[in-house]
């Protein structure tokens, strides 16, 4: 097929600009052979020739993003860092788990060269002193061609003491994790990073920037963040703004998995691409599986409230998918076609988050809990109306008031925009309702339907007195 | 039951030597004992946490939350099948049911020859590829009953030992900073100044 390589098996190519996939076509992109041949280190060296507020500065005006989940500008984030406080440190997120996800691996193990000038560029530009690369703990590749990058860089003196012979010193610490989701949440990989189990901090402080690691100014970024970097250090701001709308310029990778015809993951032009081109252009995935017609589908990562054919012609903007009730998260999305047992699929999700709870929070680490317990029941055929109602007052003691969802024309209802109010420290709590809630409000007629159809005997009639 | 060798020791240092503080190197140490035994014993946690001045309490404290730590043996290969959404809506509930008839256990068991462990695991980053799994964390793509099979086959019959280690290995590349080129950690508390670089002028 088109644009699929044999050697990056998930990744489809397209002809549209690349930003930090341009160099995957090479079976050897993650050599530092091929990514000298290939333009790499070039932006270190076009940063290093000038002096770091200026490149603060011309990463600030290129609204760069951060592809991790919140989208928070990447230049906006170094400067929250408190004037005259050392040393501070960059914390690289690489632990890539949200449901759905995955881009950061593929940056990692396809061009691993790319991740490193990113974090260089970063920490010569907001004065980091050291520099943290936490992957993913089940991502053997990915660390094996991190490491051997690194050591090949160092060698090079790309790395490490005195950097291209200039007064920039930075080490780059390769450190991997052990298997827990919510060690994506920054302040739980902070204390990941400290040798504790992975769970989130108390807010305030909201930012790491202010106090993180070893209660220094930390900057936490995203591989992707951080992988735009050299592109944009090269071909200056003017060039990555000219690419994508104002709000959202650049490109971002996108994974699109479920009932498609062609999963897969895209670079995608920011703010422009809609989900309809998306799910149905033949330069990306092409449509529904088998010709079925679409029925819902995840728009950013298992936490993300769901849309469905109404919200097709949503493009990938953070501002216009909140106004729809959900969010862009970490780029990815899941389809589901007409065949979709909706809520056993809720069901996937839900254990997921329950499952991943660190257990710091009462509404989350119980209210998680029990919404998969429910949810199980229900799909199990042994569910009650009444338990459709208990779901909802779990997940309004998780998240307080409406919760964000979709408008649907058919069933006349209206969006409630993102984000949620939560009564938790992370997001993981509320995301272990999102998949309910979007569920329920949107078919709810398929929980009924598995209710009405129970031939279990109801619980209240079990050893009845008389 | 083993504390580390002193190979591992070595390599144990230089890691602690990375972070400004050494307990920043419990995870990876955990991992070393990991690979060193196949599971975590009791007195590598011991060891670790006098290697980075922590209680052995607290390495189990940190050790335990982690779910790729195991504090008893498990098979030779971890066989991890997904099973959230993505790889559930292709049909990943019906691989756990094949795997499990064709290894004889059910998820969260390991084959009476000690061969085979078999997990529920949750999305593992290949969303497009599903169903998928990992074998000791090496990736098996758009997984069917008939692949599955030759895989473990395969596992069984020891042709793929050049691709997969035994379970405690994850990578079998390891960083390591060469002593003439590495800026080295120091603990925060003596670092008081700006970065030499952030003098208003380029560093080129």
């Amino acid at each position: 097929m088109s644009g699929t390589y044999a050697h990056a098996p998930g990744f489809i190519a397209g002809d549209r600009p690349k930003i930090v996939t341009s160099r995957f076509e090479y079976e050897d992109s993650y050599t530092l052979q091929r990514y000298l041949a290939t333009d790499g280190y070039q932006g270190l060296r076009a940063a290093l020739g000038r002096a770091a507020n200026e490149v603060h500065d011309e990463v600030k005006s290129a609204t760069v993003l951060g592809r991790g989940g919140a989208g928070f500008p990447a230049g906006t984030k170094w400067g929250l860092t408190p004037q005259g406080v050392y040393p501070r440190y960059l914390v690289v997120n690489g632990d890539e788990s949200e449901p759905g996800t995955y881009k950061d691996r593929l940056l990692m193990e396809r061009d691993p060269h790319q991740l490193i000038e990113g974090c260089l560029i970063a920490c010569y530009a907001a004065g980091l002193s050291q520099c943290f690369l936490y992957i993913r703990g089940e991502m053997a590749l990915a660390q094996e061609r991190v490491a051997a990058a690194l050591n090949d860089a160092y060698a090079a003196g790309y790395v490490g003491k005195n950097i291209l012979g200039s007064k920039f010193s930075v080490d780059i610490v390769l450190h991997w994790g052990a298997g827990a989701y919510v060690v994506g949440e920054e302040t739980a990989l902070i204390e990941s990073l400290e040798g504790n189990r992975g769970m989130p901090r108390l807010k305030p402080p909201y930012f790491p920037a202010a106090i993180g690691l070893y209660g220094q100014p930390t900057i936490v970024n995203n591989v992707e963040t951080l992988a735009n970097l050299p592109w944009l250090m090269l071909n200056g701001a003017e060039a990555y703004t000219a690419i994508g709308t104002k709000t959202s310029p650049g490109t971002r990778m996108v994974a699109v998995s479920g009932h498609v015809n062609r999963p897969g993951v895209y670079e995608i032009i920011n703010g422009i691409t809609t989900f309809r081109d998306l799910l149905y252009k033949e330069e990306f995935c092409g449509g529904i599986r088998n010709g079925n017609k679409l029925k819902a589908f995840v728009p950013g990562g298992g936490s993300a409230p769901w849309f469905t054919e109404d919200q097709l012609d949503v493009a990938f903007e953070g501002p216009q998918a909140g106004a729809a009730g959900s969010m862009l998260g970490s780029g990815a999305v899941m389809v589901m076609d007409e065949t979709t047992d909706i809520p056993a699929a809720a069901l996937t999700l839900t254990r997921f988050y329950a499952h991943e709870s660190c257990g710091k929070c009462t509404p989350c680490r119980e209210g998680g809990t029990w919404l998969e317990r429910i949810l199980s029941r229900v799909v199990d055929g042994k569910g009650t109306m009444a338990d459709l109602d208990q779901l909802i007052e779990v997940g309004t003691s998780i998240c307080p008031g409406d919760f964000p969802h979709a408008s649907n024309e058919k069933l006349g209802i209206s969006a409630v925009p993102f984000p949620y109010k939560m009564n938790t420290i992370c997001f993981v709590g509320p995301s272990a309702y999102a998949p309910v809630n979007s569920a329920l409000v949107l078919f709810r007629e398929e929980f009924e339907a598995k209710i009405v159809k129970r031939n279990t005997i109801p619980v209240t009639a079990v050893g009845a007195a008389s | 039951m083993a504390r580390l060798t002193e190979d591992n020791v070595r390599l144990a240092k230089e890691i602690i030597g990375r972070y400004p503080r050494p307990r920043s190197a419990t995870i990876p140490l955990l991992h070393l004992a990991q690979q060193q035994d196949g599971y975590v014993t009791n007195d590598a946690m011991v060891h670790i946490g006098e290697l980075v001045g922590a209680t052995s309490a607290e390495v189990y404290g940190t050790a335990s939350f982690y779910e790729m730590f195991k504090f008893e043996p498990v098979g030779k290969y971890l066989v991890n099948i997904c099973g959230t959404m993505s790889c559930a809506l292709m049909g990943s509930e019906e691989l756990m049911h094949h795997a499990e008839h064709k290894l004889g256990v059910k998820a969260g068991g390991t084959t009476s020859d000690g061969m085979f462990t078999l997990e529920h695991a949750e999305c593992q980053a290949a969303c497009t590829e599903a169903p998928c799994l990992q074998v000791n964390y090496r990736y098996r793509f758009r997984v069917t009953p008939e692949s599955f099979d030759s895989l473990i086959d395969d596992l069984s019959a020891g042709r793929l030992t050049s691709e997969i280690p035994d379970h405690g290995t994850v990578a079998k590349v390891r960083q390591h900073i060469p002593a003439d080129r590495g800026v080295g950690a120091v603990p925060p508390e003596s670092v008081t100044e700006a970065p030499a670089w952030l003098d208003g002028k380029a560093a080129l």
